[in-house]
């Protein structure tokens, strides 16, 4: 049993929700009870679909647990059929019918459709979302191409004369991190190698399209956590090759232009020679200077994770204190990622673990998931979101990939934007009496709560920024007058040990301290005083801490 | 009243017509199949903020957890004051102590969490099925916790109860564990069900005036101060949807205040008018009290009768709110109610309320979503109401719609609230209206 605030991954039956609302011909059948369809709105509101995710659940009661539920299932299968005439149908359990073991596999083969039937197993009790999503794209491939495999050892046929290399994308879905975007900033930069992009799957894929998956030369995986299970069949079954670099960022994105040129026996060097992104000049040109050494922690989705760590060190100069995921099935990838920065990598989906190691860190900069936005805001630690869960704001209007140049373009923008500009920093710095300032001075900082303001229960201040506006909350804290705003931030921030003291001339030297490094010079203080066995914190113990710490 | 039954679309039972309405009373018809309705653990997106040192804790699956979240937001502003405690395969299986995994996750919470006085154990449907007893649980953990904390449970599990259920599974648990009003204690007034403390507070404010009370609410906003309950008790429900709290507050010897419910000035007019009676409030008292507020609600909802009035509607089943609200608009807006479709319909405490419906308005129990959205599309109602998942596609149709869950998340009982309830109709068309593009 784990006690969970907020789960970064939904059920495994959404990940398989999300590979039917990518396809298209494709319809889900879930034995499941009412409450469960909440799981439309996933796809209707945060991702502003225009039509209903191709799922009917079976919305079994009480009262039909008695009696037969097995029924009720091919009675809704029957009926889905007959209403949305589907190419393939899925078929599955959610947690709460995995309990009553109806089988609805075998149930919907009894049906005997006149269409593919591909049975779910995901158990609900052990797996989530993304491995939902892999098994089940990996499911369809292999009832849908499998068939079309040539004998084992067959070797590939050479391709048509004339005809240019081609390639898959697989991994893209519905409810990715920037996947729409990303698809097209890949497929752009794949046909500009003379390379033709065959199929792009699940996302937008057909059934006709999904069988005709081996006739590339080979696959390019952009989300191992999605595609990497089903490429690695269409590798055993077809012989094609993968590439698997996921192109984040500009070295990333070289190598994964060289790999796929490789592949394909194309000459790369002119796309790499005009590759056109901002990001390495950005980086390099003065102003920037700033940047330099900000202590940043990541978390997302395993492939999110490490391409922002390698970005953060190599094309920013950031130092990467802190790297995690919260996907079991990539740890021993970020394992591996983390020691090339000498940290310890972080695998959790346990939200007030990740939260606990953030406060503990002291970041500048946190990199992560919508969960560590919250986290960042109630520290004051500036954020930019970068991987999956989504939120309805990872759909932008505008066209904004996080892969490819483009991508990288996207990324020195919204990485950077949250961090306080170099000169203001140095003005604080200089001149920290200046009245405004102080902690509620405004600031282009926005949302980023000061630690006062997110101290002061029962006031709706300006910490409730604008940032988080989703409908629903807004709505709920019109409906609560005197919403508590409950800050286990403070108690996480709070002085480690209440036996130290600060004498009131250091308190005072103290709060002349820029609200954002404040937090982090009072724990680096007591930490300090701790350990020379220090009992009174005055002002020459504040900067003997500061020299001791080096910051 | 005439009821029908039906299932996927297909009338197979009519019974006979109840002899109370007779030919005025709408039109019943029960349907079966796809439901697209919320479980009862959603009600506690907004239970967990009005009882501010109360925690929620949902014994259930990763599904559960996603829902609530789901519900709320991906994140709300405040921490909020619920979680779930995740079942995992361990506990299936038996390789962990299903009781001492719930002990070990209740101390973690109340550890980190110190200022809580209360905690609800949510059941769902993984909790009921696997048929974990998590009111001896509670027992349990009561026994380790007082006088700290008091631990209760209720269900707010899919197979039995829908969105709105779960606070009445809640009330329920909460009036059961109410203290008892002193013997021979004066007659009091208890309003039942959970209201913007805004709304509250006017309420409190009217009583009041009226010379009724002393009046109580239920839940009220701290664990310590839940009020007393006993023979002497009236109680007037707030809400529709809170049919087995009324049983529990009948079985501790409260009386129920018959009534329809206090959406738009007639509502909330009526609403009062039953209570005054009981307490036998003289007629010009009540008139003085009330004609000043009742004309502000009139103004108030009157600007929205041009955007609202001869307009069609169609409510998809959602709240059980949906008859009252569709007699508010229907009486004091002048729209034209097509189909009220409503998850429950708890035929005791809205006798009145159905008294009020136009002639013949047709409303539909239970649901099946596909043939539902048929006939809506076949009606093209000006505005729709309907949960979260079917308003963007049906925009994408060219209907207008409106969210049903914001009715609970949105102060609209009583007087000063009745203009701004007629707004959240009104808006979706405004918005239509202005656009452009
Ligand atoms: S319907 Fe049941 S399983 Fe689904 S979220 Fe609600 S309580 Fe949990
Ligand atoms: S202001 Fe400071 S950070 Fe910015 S460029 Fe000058 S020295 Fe560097």
């Amino acid at each position: 049993m784990q006690l969970t605030v907020w789960t970064y991954e939904g059920p495994p039956h959404i990940g398989a929700m999300r590979i039917a609302n990518s396809m298209r011909g494709v319809h889900y059948v879930l034995h499941a009870p009412q409450g469960d369809t909440y799981a439309d709105l996933l796809f209707t509101m945060i991702e502003r679909n225009s039509k209903r995710p191709p799922v009917t659940y079976t919305t079994f009661q009480a009262r039909d647990l008695g009696g037969d539920t097995a029924e009720l299932f091919k009675s809704s299968a029957r009926s889905a059929y007959e209403r949305f005439k589907p190419d393939l149908l899925l078929v599955g359990a959610s947690c709460t019918a995995e309990l009553i073991q109806d089988d609805p596999g075998g149930l919907a083969k009894a049906l005997a459709l006149p269409i593919p039937v591909v049975p779910l197993e995901l158990p609900a009790y052990q797996k989530k979302e993304n491995w939902g999503a892999a098994e089940t794209f990996y499911q369809i491939v292999r009832a849908v191409a499998g068939p079309l495999a040539p004998a084992p050892g067959t070797p590939k046929a050479p391709r048509r004369a004339g005809a240019r290399p081609s390639c898959n994308i697989l991994g893209p879905t519905s409810l990715g991190f920037r996947n729409r975007d990303d698809v097209r900033e890949i497929s752009r930069l794949i046909e500009s190698l003379g390379i033709e992009v065959a199929v792009v799957a699940p996302l937008g894929a057909s059934t006709a399209d999904i069988a005709r998956l081996g006739d590339a030369d080979f696959n390019v995986v952009l989300y191992s956590e999605i595609a990497m299970q089903a490429a690695q069949f269409l590798k055993r079954s077809f012989g094609q090759p993968i590439v698997s670099i996921a192109p984040i960022g500009v070295g990333a994105t070289r190598a994964f232009i060289a790999e796929v040129a490789k592949l394909a026996g194309v000459d790369a060097s002119g796309v790499l020679s005009d590759a056109a992104s901002r990001l390495p000049w950005y980086s390099r040109s003065v102003d920037s200077t700033y940047l330099t050494g900000k202590r940043v922690f990541i978390f997302g989705d395993g492939t999110h994770a490490i391409a922002a760590a390698r970005i953060a060190k190599e094309e920013l100069g950031f130092t990467v204190v802190g790297l995690g995921t919260y996907s079991r099935e990539m740890a021993r990838e970020v394992r591996d990622a983390a020691k090339l920065y000498g940290v310890e990598a972080l695998i959790s989906d346990d939200y007030l673990e990740v939260e606990e190691t953030i406060a503990g860190l002291h970041p500048e900069l946190v990199l992560g998931t919508q969960m560590e936005r919250h986290i960042a805001k109630r520290l004051g630690v500036p954020c930019a979101v970068i991987s999956a869960p989504v939120h309805v704001q990872d759909f932008p209007a505008r066209y904004s990939p996080h892969m490819g140049f483009e991508g990288a373009n996207v990324i020195f923008d919204t990485w950077v934007h949250p961090l306080m500009m170099g000169l203001e920093e140095h003005l604080l710095a200089m001149f920290r009496e200046d009245f405004e300032f102080n902690d509620t001075a405004p600031s282009h900082l926005g949302g980023h709560a000061s630690g006062k303001v997110a101290h002061t229960p029962g006031s709706r201040t300006e910490s409730l920024a604008p940032a988080d506006t989703n409908p629903l909350a807004e709505a709920a804290v019109a409906a609560s007058a005197d919403l508590a705003v409950i800050e286990p931030g403070a108690k996480l921030m709070a002085t480690i040990a209440s036996e130290i003291v600060w004498a009131a001339e250091a308190e005072t030297e103290l709060r002349k301290i820029p609200f954002f490094v404040r937090g982090k010079a009072r724990r680096n203080t007591e930490t300090y005083a701790k350990q020379q066995g220090v009992a009174l914190i005055t002002v020459e113990t504040l900067y003997d801490a500061k020299a001791h710490f080096g910051r | 009243m005439n009821a029908h039954v039906t299932v996927n679309g297909n009338a197979i039972k009519s019974t006979a017509p109840d002899t109370a309405g007779a030919c005025n009373a709408p039109v019943v018809t029960f349907e079966r199949g796809q439901r697209e309705v919320f479980c009862g653990l959603t009600s506690i997106v907004w239970l967990h903020r009005k009882i501010q040192d109360a925690f929620f804790l949902v014994v259930g699956s990763r599904t559960c957890a996603h829902l609530v979240q789901s519900a709320a937001g991906v994140m709300i502003f405040a921490e909020p004051r619920f979680a779930t405690a995740i079942i995992d395969e361990r506990d299936l299986a038996g390789l962990a102590d299903i009781d001492d995994e719930l002990d070990r996750v209740v101390t973690r919470l109340l550890d980190r969490r110190p200022e809580i006085k209360l905690l609800f154990l949510v059941g769902s449907c993984p909790s009921e099925v696997i048929k974990l007893d998590l009111k001896r649980a509670a027992q349990r953990l009561s026994k380790i916790h007082t006088p700290k904390v008091r631990i209760l449970n209720y269900s707010g599990s899919g197979i039995e109860t829908t969105f709105t259920q779960g606070e009445d599974a809640c009330l329920a648990t909460l009036a059961a564990e109410l203290p008892a009003t002193a013997t021979n204690a004066p007659p009091s007034l208890l309003v039942v069900g959970a209201l913007p403390d805004v709304v509250e507070d006017q309420f409190r404010r009217l009583f009041e005036d009226l010379g009724i009370g002393p009046v109580a609410f239920l839940p009220a906003r701290t664990a310590n101060q839940q009020p007393a309950v006993g023979p002497d008790t009236r109680f007037l429900l707030a809400q529709p949807f809170l049919g087995d709290t009324a049983r529990a507050l009948e079985n501790r010897g409260g009386k129920r205040i018959e009534a329809p419910f206090p959406f738009g000035e007639e509502g909330t007019t009526l609403w009062l008018e039953a209570a005054a009676r009981v307490w036998n409030v003289p007629d010009d008292r009540f008139q003085r009290v009330t004609a000043p507020r009742r004309e502000r609600a009139r103004r108030a909802v009157e600007r929205h009768r041009e955007r609202l009035g001869g307009r069609s509607i169609f409510f998809f089943p959602d709240s059980q709110l949906e008859p009252p609200l569709a007699r508010f608009l229907a009486r004091e807006l002048g729209m034209v109610v097509i189909e009220i479709g409503t998850p429950y319909l708890n035929r005791q405490h809205l006798d009145q309320e159905l008294a009020l419906l136009p002639h013949g308005t047709s409303i539909v129990e239970g649901q099946d979503v596909e043939a539902q959205i048929d006939r809506c599309r076949a009606a093209r109602p000006d505005i729709v109401v309907c949960g979260l998942g079917l308003a963007n596609p049906l925009e994408a149709e060219g209907l207008t719609t409106k969210w049903s869950i914001e009715l609970l998340f949105s102060p609209v009982h009583g007087y000063e609230q009745a203009g701004d309830l007629a707004e959240l109709f009104a808006r979706p068309l405004d918005r239509r209206a202005r656009l452009e593009v």
